[in-house]
């Protein structure tokens, strides 16, 4: 874990190191490797805040029961629904659909419904498909999420019930603490 | 954008008019989980300045226009998978794309894939939910994009 870590910073320190001296020399790749990384961090750092404190409110106030009942074992095809229609609504991209939907998973969301959930956000949120008609038209949003929505589902519950089955804990020792508290 | 300031500061408000207490936790929790995955989003950051620089926009549409359907799909779902943008300027490109004459199928395995399949997401991915976890969904993202690429050509008369 510690030489991982090593590796992990003298990589960034190099990166670093290079889009200085890129800056410094005029070496024009580097300029806009640099000038990609500072709009995208931009971009990202707008949202996440408020992804990361709607997160600690959902942590704090909702309770274990609720996601249980809604997104859990027992909740079955309404399940999915919410899981949909909460992909849907989010905002951003994966990224920020793995920090909730580990939320989710951490107060006993079932695996597959949390698999069906970052798919959704991936593919039907709703801002962006309707962004995409005026682009695409109707029909060929219709047509990707009329297909790509049912078999979604049916790869999550697939994939959920077979890494169920088989015991696997995707949430490691290292975050754990934060989510139980 | 401005609704999600809107409704944060909402909430957080609300949150903290009802229990000062649970909402200060609330933050420490938002920041401890900030910090924590910050590492994984820096190296996201990283993979995706550098990925952007090798693959220039005009690389992109020679690759995906020429050549026959299924090297068409298979190219853009290499890009789709290997890049991240967002929606605002995937489908305003997808857009010029379409009008230079590239099918709609390649462009539907393109953004199915843009929107699911996450190479450089990966560091985040695997830090949250296990690296079999993250191999296995991707896998299954890539392949529910080939089969929503081939109903695309289907309904708009591309192949068959």
């Amino acid at each position: 874990m510690k030489r991982d870590n090593s590796i992990k910073i003298a990589g960034i320190s190099g990166y670093l190191l290079f889009l200085i001296v890129s800056l410094v020399f005029g070496f024009n790749p580097g300029k806009e490797i640099g000038s990609n990384f500072v709009s995208f961090s931009i971009d990202m750092l707008k949202l996440l805040p408020c992804a990361f404190i709607l997160i600690g409110l959902f942590e704090v106030w909702v309770k274990r029961e609720t996601v249980e009942r809604h997104f859990g074992e027992e909740s079955g095809i309404r399940g999915y629904i919410w899981a949909l229609l909460l992909g849907g609504t989010t905002v951003g991209g994966l990224y920020v659909s793995f920090p909730v939907a580990y939320s989710l998973y951490g107060k006993g969301a079932k695996l597959s419904i949390i698999l069906t959930y970052i798919g959704a956000s991936g593919i039907c949120r709703l801002p962006m498909a309707i962004f995409e008609t005026s682009f695409m038209g109707i029909k060929f949003t219709i047509i990707r999420l009329m297909v790509s929505i049912p078999l979604v589902i049916l790869t999550s519950i697939a994939l959920g019930d077979y890494l169920t089955k088989r015991n696997y804990h995707p949430v490691k020792g290292k975050q754990r603490e934060g989510c139980e508290e | 954008m401005y609704y999600l300031y809107i409704a944060t500061g909402l909430a957080l408000l609300l949150s903290f008019i009802i229990d000062r207490e649970k909402t200060l936790k609330a933050v420490k929790i938002a920041f401890k989980r900030f910090v924590n995955i910050f590492p994984a989003f820096l190296g996201m950051l990283i993979l995706v300045s550098i990925v952007l620089f090798l693959i220039p926009d005009k690389l992109f549409s020679n690759y995906l226009g020429k050549n026959n359907i299924f090297i068409g799909i298979l190219f853009a779902s290499f890009f789709g998978s290997i890049t991240l943008m967002p929606g605002f300027i995937a489908f305003p490109l997808c857009g010029i794309l379409l009008k230079k004459g590239v099918l709609y199928m390649v462009l539907s395995a393109f953004s199915t894939t843009l929107m699911m399949v996450g190479v450089l997401t990966y560091p985040i991915e695997k830090e949250y939910f296990g690296v079999r976890l993250t191999i296995l969904r991707n896998i299954m993202s890539l392949f529910i994009a080939f089969v929503v690429a081939v109903m695309t050509g289907v309904f708009f008369r591309e192949i068959f």
